[in-house]
C-alpha cells in the first residue's frame, strides 16, 4: 500500500482543472504547465527509483482488498513508461508557448494537455481491466478536446472521424470486458491471470483476447487497422501531432503488452503467430505510407505505424529477449517520434509550408536545425551507437533465434527504408538551392531546447545503454513470468 | 430472460451498425447511441439476471445481486452520454464550417 502510485495521476489531473480559471492570463498558465511537469517528472522518476529497487508498489484505492476494489498497480514497466510520459510532457509544456497560437493556447490547451498526460499515466498504472477502458477515455477526451481545437475545416473533417472510430472501439472495448467478466467473475488483471491460467484457454477466451486484440489494434494503428490513423494526427499543430503521435498509440501498444503477457497466454500458437504475421504487414504498409507522401508531417506519422510493427514483433515472438526489446523499442519510440513531430514542426515554421517540394536548402539559415534532424533521422532508423539500433538489435536477435527469418527480413527492409522516407527530408529540405524564406513568421529558437531535450534523452538511452539494458532485460523477464505480478498484487 | 436480452441487444447493435454505415453524420451518431445502449445491456445481462437482496451483509440472507455489473453500467453510461454530446456539438461544428453532413463530402483529398 503506497499512496505515491496515484500522484502522476492525481498531480495533472488536478493542475489541469486549477489552470482553467486563469485562461487569459497566458504566463500563469504556461509557467504553471511547465512547473507541474517538471514536478510530475520528479516525482516519477523517484518513483521509478524505488519501484526498481525494492519491486512493484500497490494502492488499493479506497482501502478495498486487491480482488474486490480498483488497484493501481506500479510495475517495471508501468513506471519506466510513466517516467517517458512525464519527459514528453516537460518538452511539449516548453514546445507549446512558442509554436502555438493564442487563440488556442486560451481555448483551455494545456488543461487539455494536462489531462491527456494524466490519463495515459493512468492507463499505464491501472491493475484493473475496467478501470483502463475507464482511463482510455480519459485521455481520449482530453485528446478530443485537442484534435477539434482551433476549429480549421479540415480538423473538423478528420476529427469526426477520429472521434467515430475511437467511439466504435471503446464500444467494443466495454462488451469485450463484459464477455470477459461474464467467462471469469472478475475485472482484476492479476486474478484474470489466475483464472484464466487455471481453466486453460479454450475457444470462448481465445475469442475474447482476440477481441481484445482488435480494440487495442484500433488505438494502436495496426495493420489493417491504420487508415485513420496519419491524416488525423497531422491536421492539428505540431505539438498536439506529437503529444498524439508518441502517447496515444503507445498506450494502445502498452495494452497489447500488458493483457498478452498477463492474461492470455494460454493459447500462445494461435494468438502469438497471429501477431508476427500481422507485425509483416505493419512494418510494410506503414514504410510504403511514409514514401508515397511529400507533406513532411504525414511522413512522420506513418512512420509511426512500422515502429508499431516492430513492437509486436517482439510480443508475438514472446521470448525474455524479445519482450525486452520492445519494451526498449516502445520507449526509445516515444521520445524520437516526438522530437521528430517537434522538427517538423520547426522546419514548418521555418520555411513556412510542409510541403517538402516547396522547401530546400534550409541548412545555410538554419544549420543547428538541420544537424538535429539529421541526428533524429539516424537515431530513427537505428544506427549505431543511437538508441533505436539497441532496441532492434533485441529484436531481431531475438527474431532470429526463434526462426522467424521472415518476419526478421522485413524488420531489415523496413529499417532501411525507414531511413530513406526521413533522410529525404533532410537532402529536399536542407540541401540544395536557398529558398526564398517567408518574411513574416515566428522566431524557432526557443523550439531548440525543448528538441535537444528530448534528443538528449534519446541519445542517452542510446550511449547509456549500459546502465538501462538490465532494468529493461529485467523488465522482459517480470512480464514473461507473470505470477510475481499476480503475487504482488494478490499478496498471496 | 437472458437470452431474450441477448437477443434485444444483438438487435441494438445490428442497428447501430447499419446506421453507422449511412452518410448522413446525423444517422451516424445515433447509430453510435444505439451501439452503446446495447453495449450497456448487454454488460447488465452477462452479469447473470437474477433477483436476489442488495449485497450488504445481513444475517440469514445468502442470496445476493451481483453489484459490479451496475457499477461498470454507471460508469460506461457517463462516459457514452459525454462523449454522444460533444460528437453532436462537433458535428453542428463541422456542418457550419463544412457547409455539409454527407460523409461522402467530407472524404478529402488534402492540398497535394
Amino acid at each position: 500500500m503506497s499512496n505515491l502510485v496515484i500522484l502522476p495521476i492525481l498531480i495533472p489531473l488536478l493542475a489541469g482543472a486549477i489552470l482553467v480559471f486563469w485562461r487569459k492570463k497566458l504566463m500563469v498558465v504556461r509557467v504553471g504547465a511547465q512547473l507541474v511537469t517538471i514536478i510530475n517528472l520528479i516525482v516519477s522518476s523517484y518513483m521509478a527509483y524505488v519501484i526498481l529497487q525494492d519491486g512493484p508498489l500497490i494502492l488499493e484505492t479506497g482501502g478495498w482488498m486487491a480482488p474486490y476494489g480498483i488497484i493501481l498497480v506500479g510495475d517495471g514497466l508501468s513506471i519506466v513508461l510513466v517516467v517517458t510520459t512525464n519527459i514528453i510532457a516537460v518538452a511539449s509544456a516548453f514546445y507549446a508557448p512558442n509554436s502555438l497560437d493564442k487563440g488556442r493556447e486560451e481555448h483551455y490547451f494545456y488543461t487539455f494537455f494536462l489531462m491527456l498526460i494524466a490519463g495515459v499515466s493512468g492507463a499505464f498504472l491501472t491493475g484493473d481491466i475496467f478501470n483502463l477502458f475507464v482511463f482510455f477515455e480519459v485521455l481520449l477526451m482530453a485528446s478530443y478536446g485537442m484534435i477539434v481545437l482551433g476549429g480549421t475545416k479540415e480538423q473538423l473533417r478528420e476529427s469526426i472521424k477520429y472521434v467515430l472510430l475511437n467511439l466504435f472501439s471503446s464500444i467494443l472495448f466495454v462488451t469485450t470486458v463484459s464477455f470477459l467478466y461474464s467467462v471469469t467473475g472478475t475485472i482484476n488483471m492479476a486474478q484474470l491471470s489466475e483464472r484464466v491460467g487455471q481453466v486453460n484457454q479454450d475457444g470462448i477466451l481465445t475469442t475474447i483476447a482476440i477481441l481484445f486484440f482488435v480494440v487495442f489494434a484500433t488505438k494502436g494503428a495496426l495493420f489493417p487497422l491504420y487508415f485513420w490513423m496519419p491524416h488525423s494526427y497531422t491536421k492539428p499543430p505540431a505539438v498536439i501531432s506529437a503529444l498524439f503521435g508518441a502517447l496515444l498509440t503507445k498506450v494502445g501498444i502498452y495494452s497489447i503488452l500488458r493483457v498478452f503477457t498477463l492474461i492470455f497466454i494460454g493459447n500462445i500458437d494461435y494468438t502469438h503467430t497471429f501477431f508476427i504475421f500481422l507485425a509483416g504487414f505493419t512494418l510494410l504498409f506503414g514504410v510504403a505510407g511514409a514514401l508515397s507522401t511529400n507533406n513532411i508531417k504525414l511522413i512522420i506519422a506513418y512512420n509511426i505505424i512500422p515502429a508499431i510493427g516492430f513492437m509486436v514483433m517482439g510480443i508475438g515472438i514472446f521470448t525474455d529477449l524479445s519482450v525486452a526489446g520492445a519494451v526498449y523499442y516502445l520507449i526509445h519510440d516515444m521520445i524520437i517520434k516526438a522530437a521528430l513531430f517537434f522538427l517538423v514542426g520547426a522546419i514548418a515554421i521555418a520555411a513556412g509550408t510542409s510541403d517538402l517540394r516547396k522547401i530546400s536548402g534550409l541548412i545555410k539559415h538554419y544549420p543547428l536545425l538541420g544537424w538535429l534532424f539529421f541526428i533524429a533521422c539516424i537515431t530513427l532508423a537505428g544506427i549505431p551507437p543511437f538508441s533505436g539500433f539497441i532496441g532492434k538489435l533485441l529484436l531481431l536477435k531475438s527474431a532470429f533465434a526463434n526462426e522467424n527469418f521472415i518476419v526478421a527480413g522485413i524488420g531489415l527492409l523496413a529499417s532501411l527504408l525507414i531511413l530513406i522516407s526521413v533522410i529525404r527530408i533532410f537532402v529536399q529540405g536542407f540541401w540544395g538551392e536557398s529558398m526564398s524564406l517567408p518574411t513574416e513568421k515566428r522566431s524557432i529558437k526557443p523550439l531548440y531546447f525543448p528538441i535537444s531535450f528530448l534528443l538528449f534523452f534519446s541519445i542517452l538511452l542510446g550511449v547509456g545503454a549500459e546502465w538501462f539494458l538490465p532494468h529493461i532485460q529485467q523488465i522482459g523477464v517480470d512480464l514473461m513470468n507473470p505470477s510475481g505480478y499476480v503475487d504482488a498484487v494478490l499478496k498471496e | 430472460m437472458e437470452i431474450l436480452m441477448s437477443i434485444l441487444a444483438g438487435i441494438l447493435f445490428a442497428t447501430g451498425v447499419y446506421l453507422l454505415l449511412q452518410r448522413q453524420l446525423l444517422k451516424i451518431i445515433f447509430g453510435t447511441a444505439l451501439l452503446s445502449h446495447g453495449a450497456h445491456l448487454f454488460i447488465l445481462t452477462m452479469g447473470k439476471l437474477n433477483r436476489g437482496a442488495p449485497p450488504i451483509l445481513v444475517e440469514g440472507i445468502e442470496d445476493y445481486v451481483d453489484p459490479l455489473p451496475q457499477a461498470l453500467i454507471l460508469t460506461s453510461i457517463v462516459i457514452s452520454f459525454g462523449v454522444t454530446s460533444f460528437l453532436l456539438v462537433l458535428a453542428y461544428r463541422a456542418y457550419k464550417t463544412n457547409q455539409t453532413d454527407n460523409m461522402e463530402h467530407l472524404r478529402g483529398n488534402d492540398h497535394e
